[in-house]
């Protein structure tokens, strides 16, 4: 189906990633956001609350992002596609309710503007220092998918993906943005809601007494229903049966939590978005996400003027990491270079894919500004040689 | 009882009588998990005889808990029912309620969980009048995790992080639900079964941030511990110590370890609900432009 135009404000406007970002969920149907004020997300939420009266809808500002987190929750178990936006902080806070919405497979959406940390640390100044928390950050084993947008017209169509692709999977999906795309202001195209697909919540058609609401098919995701349609479920954090009844044996853990990390992690291939560039030659390969992926290009361009064949990798997805595309790119490659601003996160994933075929150089940086693409420049220029 | 059945006795003939809860109970996930002597049980009785009185539809009545003895409530009703995290029953049920307001919402669980870990959260969903009603099953401890301090603790009652017997100062639910802007107030005990269904009913009825405390038993970690007897005594001594006062002065309200137990409705008021308030105020601004939300 297509988006549905209240919520689609059609044109070619001027915006930063943060105000895109609400316009992507409310294009995607989003029609509660909970949330709780954090620099640099805040002005997500700031126009959420100032556009969602006349498109009808909802926006509360709760009393911390804890309240924030699972409010969302209950609003998608009320029928209504949900989003949170948060910081770092914020993030950590909201680490359980990842774990609830992972185990219950609500479908809801978390918006992360990264900032500089640990703790408070740089708040309004960038990093992409959450790259591992939102993987490893709950407790238990769990799987998300995330997608690191690099300009405000790319936080505007990853929004809608994320909005549907947590509707398709049931698991929650983050949007990775960062300081600088947040605040940077470029030119974004809304097309008209009809050039919008929509992906609907899986409603089950079972009437009430022949519908379990964790039964599965063959794609391993289940039907959903909402409160208040007469089925009468059971919705827990404790491990569940089929019928969503608690059930705490090895058994059925085995069984739940390794259905629910098999539909993504099956799934990574037909999930992974890596936007490749002169990689089928090159002797260097660059792998880089969201802002520094806008660096690195200067970075690339610049070794290719010196004379050096060298490729970007750019991921779009960046949870599930794509072990298998980045695996064959360094069969064919002599050493990657991988530039993050943090010191060292997703650098981890890209080392486990190689495995140790070719050298992969890190160019780190502690947060607070993007890298000066000199740095890459050197590093490209070292791993050529 | 002078007319107990006798173990001998033949009853073939008689007419086999359906316990009237069992409708409202997820039959197949019973036996439930509480103690023999556990006050829950008694008050989930009083709530299915209130809803069944009250005719509520059950297809549009959801219930929430957190975690403990008294967040496990909702998986044995026959109801839309979630059990969520520790202390997050109640935004979980305001993101609920304002999704679909069509829906009447109850937030069911214990002291420790809505007042120490969620405390934050009650007081916020009181202030802004959202439509739930929440039922607090105060047991003066912390059962699922084996009897540490609660903020409900009296002071003198000793607990496994209090072995030397608490010092700290306890909370007086109804005065914190009265002073952060609840607009109903009650408290009964596990005694009073026909007051509590009459209030649960009465609570139903209305709308807007509504908050019923149950003093319950606990006795396999709060009575035994301090040498209070069992499930049986606490009952007697609900019934010897409480005092109706409806009307009363939330201040004059807290519980020590001994004394008189105030009970009865303490608040009853209207205010415009979170929604109400929304709608209404978006009316005005926006003029012809608004639709209300919800209906």
């Amino acid at each position: 189906m297509t988006a549905d135009p209240k919520g689609v404000l059609t044109g070619i406007h001027f915006l930063d990633g943060d105000h895109a970002a609400c316009e992507g969920a409310l294009a995607a149907g989003c029609r509660f956001v909970a949330g709780y004020p954090i620099t640099p997300s805040t002005e997500v939420v700031e126009r959420f609350a100032q556009r969602i009266p006349l498109v009808g809808g909802l926006f509360i500002q709760m009393e911390d992002e804890l309240a924030a987190s699972i409010a969302i929750l209950g609003g998608a178990w009320g029928g209504k596609k949900v989003m949170t936006v948060t910081s770092g902080p914020g993030l950590s806070l909201m680490m359980e309710h990842l774990g609830l919405a992972y185990i219950t497979e609500t479908p809801c959406v978390f918006i992360d503007v990264q900032r500089g940390g640990p703790s408070t640390g740089l708040p309004t100044l960038p990093a992409q220092a959450d790259m591992m928390q939102v993987k490893w950050g709950s407790h238990g084993d769990y799987e998300i998918i995330a997608l690191s947008p690099n300009s405000p017209q790319e936080c505007f169509d990853l929004t809608i993906r994320a909005f549907n692709l947590t509707e398709q999977w049931r698991v929650p999906v983050f949007l990775m943005m960062d300081e600088v795309v947040g605040h940077m202001t470029e030119r974004v195209v809304i097309p008209e809601a009809s050039a919008i697909e929509i992906t609907e919540r899986r409603w089950t058609a079972k009437a009430p007494g022949t519908y379990r609401p964790y039964d599965v098919g063959a794609d391993r995701v289940p039907e959903m229903t909402k409160a208040g349609d007469g089925h009468r479920i059971h919705v827990t954090g404790l491990t569940h049966d089929e019928r969503g009844w608690p059930c705490m044996t090895p058994k059925q853990q085995d069984k739940l939590i390794r259905r629910l990390s098999g539909k993504i992690r099956d799934n990574a291939d037909a999930l992974t978005d890596i936007r490749e560039e002169g990689c089928e030659d090159a002797d260097v390969v660059v792998v880089s996400y969201g802002i520094t992926s806008r660096v690195a290009s200067a970075a690339v361009l610049r070794a290719r003027a010196a004379g050096l064949k060298v490729g970007h990798a750019r991921l779009v997805v960046t949870w599930p990491f794509p072990a298998a595309r980045i695996a064959a790119l360094a069969s064919k490659c002599k050493a990657m270079v991988v530039p993050e601003l943090n010191l060292g996160q997703m650098v981890h994933e890209v080392r486990l894919a190689v495995n140790g075929r070719i050298p992969v150089l890190l160019v780190d940086h502690a947060g607070g500004t993007v890298h000066d693409p000199q740095v890459i420049l050197d590093r490209i220029q070292e791993a050529a040689r | 009882m002078s007319e107990a059945i006798q173990d001998d006795q033949d009853l073939s003939g008689m007419p086999m009588m359906d316990n009237p809860v069992m409708p409202y109970l997820r039959q197949e996930r019973i036996p439930h998990i509480w103690c023999p002597g556990c006050g829950i049980g008694t008050t989930v009785n009083c709530f299915t005889r209130a809803i069944e009185e009250a005719a509520s539809d059950l297809d549009k009545l959801a219930i929430v808990s957190g975690i403990g003895c008294t967040g496990r409530v909702a998986g044995y009703l026959n109801l839309d029912s979630f059990h969520t995290t520790h202390g997050r029953a109640i935004p979980f049920a305001t993101g609920l309620k304002l999704s679909n307001p069509e829906l009447s919402v109850v937030v069911y669980s214990g002291d420790g969980d809505l007042f120490a870990i969620g405390g934050n959260h009650f007081m916020h969903a009181a202030r802004r009048n959202m439509d739930l009603l929440v039922v607090c099953v105060n047991n003066f401890t912390y059962g699922m995790t084996g009897g540490q301090v609660a903020p409900t603790t009296p002071i003198g009652a000793t607990q496994t992080t209090m072995p030397y017997g608490n010092f700290e100062n306890p909370a007086s639910l109804p005065f914190l639900a009265d002073a952060a802007g609840a607009t109903f107030v009650a408290r009964w005990t596990v005694y009073h079964v026909r007051q509590l269904t009459r209030c649960f009913k009465e609570a139903l009825g209305k709308k807007g941030f509504r908050f019923i405390e149950i003093l319950a038993p606990c006795p396999t970690l709060f009575l035994r511990r301090n040498r209070l007897g069992d499930g049986v005594d606490m009952v007697r001594t609900y019934k010897e110590k409480s005092v109706l006062r409806n009307g009363a002065d939330t201040k004059e309200v807290g519980l020590g370890l001994t004394g008189e137990i105030v009970v009865g409705t303490f608040v009853d008021r209207e205010r415009p609900t979170w929604l109400e308030s929304m709608n209404d105020h978006f009316g005005k601004v926006f003029g012809d432009r608004y639709s209300r939300y919800g209906g």
